[in-house]
């Protein structure tokens, strides 16, 4: 198991580098706007500009540049510098990974409970008209985008601009340790927003992942055991039906983590997808490098820990 | 309830599942009994409806929208009219139940002895510890060797044979007095199923429960049972004790299953007979005899007459439901165990061939609405 662990890890690296130098390709091999121009800003001579691309060292080759950014990444742990703000990188990541922790983390806890409560329930009375009901709306939660539906609860229950004004609205966002009761109240509608749709997908999952698994052969023992039948649905039904989701839990998460763009762009949370948007608009290359290995790191990461943890979940499943 | 008692009679039990090709008669109007201590065989092919009469006793079809009709009495309750809490008090606890297949019956995330435990509280007040030790206890009776160290295994580390053992000692945990075995053996290689059969005799023996085995495999029950009772198409149509319907059998189906069976004894040249056709929907019954389309022994009229079970005029323990008079079926019985094929003894006896030639096809016919 842990030389699995080991292996995969190693593997992860390597993906890592590729990420990285896909993202080199993209940002300055294919056309984008020149950060050296962007941050002369009036004083466009071409003195200037070639004397802040040195200071970037935008000057140097292309592999030399990678090279040196692969370098200073894993011997110091350095990321680099803003063009923009020239504030480190690293540190950057770090003042804004507590608020995408908050949403995500948060969202993800909103999710998964009303997903698999809904879920759970329509399995049940499959065919019902609640049943109908709650996959109906989950039908059309699924299919709203994040961003449209977070202006529309803005637009509705914003304090500021709402109709009904009961929730903080954008830009109310507070740190958990300077304020926790701000800090719980700001993102009541992020959360609701973030996890809408994928508490829709959980319902409609372990909806059919429940009743699959009722159909199971060891199921029929457990009534013939006598158990209730609540503890046959909750307890050995669910146990089989849980597992695709702690799946994808584990990659929704990862995935979330580094591309929360919309819903913080939205509601102004400063966090790494709100970093990540700003640094796009500035051609602010190793915000963007930064905050892209920070998206991977997370996807690799929760790709490995769904491994282990279904390692756990499955005791047929075993690596070597 | 007089000592003479039986512990469980169903009487005149129906079960329908409506679906939407229409509705399915599972089970059609069946009595048998059972007594204290003894074992009865139910026998009949796949889709015959002797598992489904299984489940209703437990109560497992009602979730599946069977519609139930007719009396299970068990100890002189009647079953099919308790409460779903009333009747899972009873479900593991007074009567329990072992499955075809160990693997797909047993949880495969919870650790066997878990399954085991559960099992025990959810009719005993006892504490977990004590519930494990009932469970390593009940493992090692049912020849599980090592059961302290087995006790924390899952079931895919145990074998086909083991995995059975574990599903018959969760049955027992509670010391059931009815056990419904149902094609216990039929998922396992045969020197295994051997030794099953022979664990649950012995643990009849120790523990003086009732068995109720349901197969399709009369060896199965020529081993177990004192009563049998041959099922086909959702009723019983020949019941007796296991020594009078092996030595004189009286319905053509049993002997189309008695048949089929290769024997060590019978000389090798003695053909097997299979049994011509396919088990008939249970939609679309035929019409009569239900047997008739496969029987190669069916009379005109027999497509239209339904037979009842009625005595052996000899035996009133040993009934059947056959429409061919009771002379003619000890004749032709007389025939065939010579080891003449259906139609040999069909002709010795003097007996028209059957009107549908089709029998001997092999290809089923289409029964008419029942």
């Amino acid at each position: 198991m842990s030389r699995y662990i080991i292996r995969r890890l190693l593997w992860g690296v390597l993906l890592l580098i590729i990420v990285l130098a896909l993202l080199f390709v993209m940002f300055r091999v294919l056309p984008t706007a020149d950060p050296a121009k962007l941050r002369a800003g009036r004083l466009q001579s071409p003195k200037i500009i070639s004397e802040i691309r040195h200071n970037l060292g935008l000057d140097k080759s292309l592999p030399a540049q990678f090279f040196l950014y692969i370098k200073n990444l894993f011997l110091h742990f350095d990321l680099g510098y803003s063009y923009y703000s020239n504030a480190p990188v690293k540190e950057l990541l770090f003042n804004r990974l507590p608020a995408t922790l908050s949403l995500v983390l948060g969202g993800a806890f909103v999710w998964v409970v009303a997903g698999l409560g809904v879920g759970i329930v329509s399995a049940r009375r499959a065919g019902s008209r609640l049943d109908r009901a709650a996959m109906g709306t989950a039908l059309v939660l699924v299919s709203a985008p994040e961003y449209w539906l977070g202006l529309i609860t803005l637009y509705v229950f914003a304090s500021d601009i709402g109709q009904v004004r009961i929730f903080p609205g954008a830009g109310s966002y507070a740190g958990l340790t300077s304020d926790p009761l701000k800090w719980f109240e700001s993102l009541i509608l992020p959360w609701l927003v973030v996890a809408a749709g994928t508490a829709a997908i959980y319902a409609r999952l372990i909806r059919g992942s429940l009743i699959e698994t009722m159909g199971e052969d060891y199921i029929r023992t457990a009534r013939a055991k006598g158990l209730s039948e609540r503890r046959v649905v909750l307890r050995h039904g669910l146990r089989s039906a849980i597992n695709p989701i702690v799946t994808i839990l584990g990659l929704d998460i990862g995935v979330l983590l580094g591309s929360s763009v919309l819903v913080e762009t939205v509601f102004n949370i400063p966090g790494i997808g709100r970093l990540n948007y700003v640094a796009i608009t500035h051609a602010d290359f190793p915000i963007v490098q930064g905050t892209v290995l920070v998206a991977a790191l997370f996807i690799i990461l929760a790709n490995i820990i769904v491994d282990i943890v279904y390692a756990f979940l499955d005791p047929r499943v075993r690596y070597s | 309830m007089s000592a003479s008692e039986p512990l469980l009679r169903v009487e005149d039990l129906h079960v329908e599942f409506s679906t939407e090709d229409g509705i399915v008669r599972a089970v059609d109007g069946i009595n048998y009994q059972v007594q204290r201590g003894r074992t009865l065989g139910i026998v009949g092919e796949s889709g015959s409806g002797k598992s489904v009469a299984a489940l209703t006793t437990l109560g497992l079809t009602r979730n599946q929208g069977a519609a139930i009709s007719g009396r299970i009495l068990f100890e002189g309750r009647d079953l099919v009219a308790l409460s779903e809490g009333e009747l899972r008090a009873i479900r593991g606890n007074d009567i329990a139940m072992v499955f075809q297949d160990p693997l797909s019956s047993l949880h495969p995330f919870f650790k066997v002895g878990v399954q085991l435990a559960e099992a025990v509280r959810a009719h005993q007040d006892v504490s977990k510890d004590a519930a494990r030790a009932r469970s390593i206890e009940l493992l090692g009776l049912v020849g599980i060797p090592d059961p302290g160290r087995r006790v924390d295994e899952f079931p895919h580390e145990f074998s086909g044979g083991m995995r059975q053992r574990a599903m018959i000692a969760m049955a027992l945990v509670n010391e059931p007095k009815l056990l419904i075995a149902d094609e216990p053996t039929t998922a396992l290689d045969v020197t295994v199923q051997a030794q099953i059969l022979a664990l649950l005799e012995r643990l009849q023996r120790e523990l003086g429960m009732a068995i109720v085995i349901i197969t399709h495999d009369l060896g199965v029950v020529a081993e177990m049972a004192d009563d049998i009772a041959v099922m086909y198409a959702g009723r019983i149509v020949e019941t007796s004790s296991a020594e009078r319907l092996f030595a004189g059998p009286e319905h053509p189906y049993t002997w189309g299953l008695l048949k089929s069976i290769p024997t060590l004894t019978g000389s090798r040249e003695e053909a097997l007979v299979p049994i011509s056709g396919t088990p008939p929907s249970l939609i679309n019954r035929p019409s009569g005899c239900h047997f008739h389309p496969r029987c190669p022994y069916a009379q005109p009229d027999h497509a239209r007459i339904d037979p009842q079970l009625q005595p052996v005029p000899d035996d009133p323990s040993h009934h059947v439901a056959c429409l061919l008079e009771s002379e003619l079926r000890r004749r032709l019985w007389a025939e065939l165990r010579t080891g003449c094929t259906p139609e040999q003894a069909r002709a010795a006896v003097g007996l028209p061939a059957p009107p549908n030639a089709s029998a001997e096809e092999g290809s089923a016919v289409p029964g008419t609405s029942a």
